[in-house]
């Protein structure tokens, strides 16, 4: 593959076959953790790291340990325990080796032991049938992807809070629920635009 | 039945595991970061409000910050004296008590006293009105604009909006964690000592004449306050008489003497705290009368 060929695949994985509006992958931090737009930088920078960390760890594992012993059908539940133990670990090793790292990240790594979009990036990469290098870009342009949408709802629910003439049934969760499904639709518009 | 598969995968599974349990363990203990337990302590004594008054993130924050020495330990508004005691005592030091502060409204301009410009129809907030029509719907730039973001901001739901737009303060639930001074755009919104019964209901920036013609509570700087008080308690600084809260006793000679009832008593005060004024305030009548006739200067006498 070439570069463009990598340029292309990082914008289906951010705009086309975005992971939260395209997927519906990873819906939880994303309600969970856009109230406030720092708040959703740092669980994105946190996203970013693991998702690429944990995608490049279970692709390497996959090839080595379960094709050789034809055990594919246990990916799922494998890679559930690898990712769990790897934010564990990273979260300690960041703790130790870098406490300004661990304060920006510190409270967001463990929310995502068990997020579906980490485990979905893998899975999907595996798949997809990419080789090594296309799998870490995929997970890179996932990741882009989800922090970059998450900020996007997290700066649109800051301004949605402003307001008081919202209708008493649709404030909070509601509204910003409506809010998601308009966004998604709005991304649809990047459907078809590049083929992987 | 497959028994050997079902050996594989349960060994490759379990194998795993115990790799990534290992490499925990040994990783809990080559990155073990020694953390002070007195952080963990502090923490407790805190109230957990976690309202960021002291301008930590969070009571563990503030607690990490007052066991490395960055931070003064009475910060902690709602935890009050008690926190503070509590913290001396882990930390093993002596720490003086802080008089208890509570928010405070500077403002008289309800919706009768300064009425607004013009009717405003927009997103209904503070924040809001300030920032779209450059200082806000009323009369005075200065005024409260009554639409509650003090409100909304206080955790201790110690502040309620009134009938006439002006916000009340619950002295007894407001801790001074200052959210509502941080939440209110006009300024309004300050942090007072709790000994202070009387406070300067107004913080215009307007000079008198402007005043007059905005808003009927507001201060018109005749400095009958400064005058009247027994106590100096009371000096003008640019337009507006400013407390010397040390000095004052809340007697509330002032209150009276406000035309424009700019003057507020949070607190009733005392009738016998008054009688004393009102004699200190004619015994320095009859000392200034005497000064005069005698043209010769007096000793003043001791605060009783």
């Amino acid at each position: 593959m070439d570069a463009v060929a990598y340029l292309q695949l990082v914008f289906w994985a951010m705009f086309v076959n975005n992971f939260v509006l395209a997927q519906f992958l990873g819906i939880c931090p994303f309600l969970g953790v856009s109230r406030k737009v720092d708040s959703a930088l740092g669980m994105a920078a946190a996203v970013i790291f693991v998702m690429v960390l944990a995608s490049v760890i279970t692709f390497l594992l996959y090839g080595a340990v379960l094709v050789p012993l034809s055990l594919q059908y246990l990916q799922t539940i494998l890679f559930i325990l690898v990712i769990a133990a790897l934010v564990q670990f990273v979260e300690m090793a960041i703790r130790k080796f870098s406490p300004s790292l661990f304060q920006a990240l510190g409270i967001y790594l463990p929310l995502i032991t068990t997020n579906c979009a980490v485990l979905g990036a893998s899975l999907l990469a595996i798949k997809k049938e990419f080789d090594f290098m296309e799998a870490l870009v995929f997970s890179l342009g996932s990741a882009l992807g989800f922090g970059m949408v998450l900020v996007l709802f997290a700066a649109i629910r800051e301004r949605l809070a402003l307001l008081r003439d919202t209708p008493r049934a649709f404030r909070g969760m509601p509204i910003a629920l409506l809010t998601a499904g308009i966004l998604s639709l709005a991304f649809l518009g990047f459907s078809g635009i590049v083929k992987v | 039945m497959d028994v050997q598969g079902i050996l594989v995968a349960g060994g490759t599974l379990g194998a795993v595991g115990a790799v990534a349990a290992s490499v925990l363990a040994a990783a809990s203990r080559a990155f073990r970061v020694d953390e002070d337990p007195r952080i963990g302590q502090v923490t407790e004594a805190l109230p957990g409000a976690n309202c960021g008054g002291c301008g930590y993130p969070g009571c563990s924050g503030y607690a990490a910050a007052v066991v490395a020495g960055k931070a003064a330990p009475d910060l902690c508004a709602p935890g009050g004296a008690g926190a503070v005691r509590r913290i001396g005592a882990i930390l093993g030091i002596a720490i003086e008590e802080k008089v208890r502060m509570v928010a405070v409204v500077r403002c008289g301009g309800g919706h009768q006293a300064c009425p607004t410009r013009f009717h405003y129809a927009g997103v209904r907030n503070c924040k809001a009105v300030t920032l779209l029509t450059e200082g806000g719907s009323k009369g005075c730039p200065d005024a409260c604009e009554g639409l509650g973001d003090c409100v909304e901001a206080c955790l201790f739901d110690a502040i309620h909006m009134g009938p006439d737009g002006l916000p009340i303060v619950d002295r007894e639930r407001c801790t001074a964690c200052g959210q509502c001074v941080k939440a209110c755009p006009k300024g309004v919104m300050v942090l007072e000592p709790c000994t202070a019964r009387v406070t300067v209901a107004c913080h215009t920036r307007l000079a008198a004449r402007e005043v007059r013609k905005v808003c009927s509570a507001g201060c018109i700087s005749c400095r009958q306050c400064v005058k009247v008080c027994p106590y100096e308690a009371l000096a003008m600084k640019g337009n507006l008489p400013v407390f010397d809260h040390s000095r004052c006793v809340s007697c509330g000679l002032c209150i009276d003497a406000c035309k424009p009832g700019t003057m507020a008593a949070r607190v009733t005060p005392d009738p016998a705290v008054r009688e004393q004024a009102l004699a200190r305030q004619a015994e320095r009548k009859a000392e200034e009368a005497a000064r005069k006739a005698a043209a010769s200067p007096a000793p003043a006498g001791d605060a009783s």
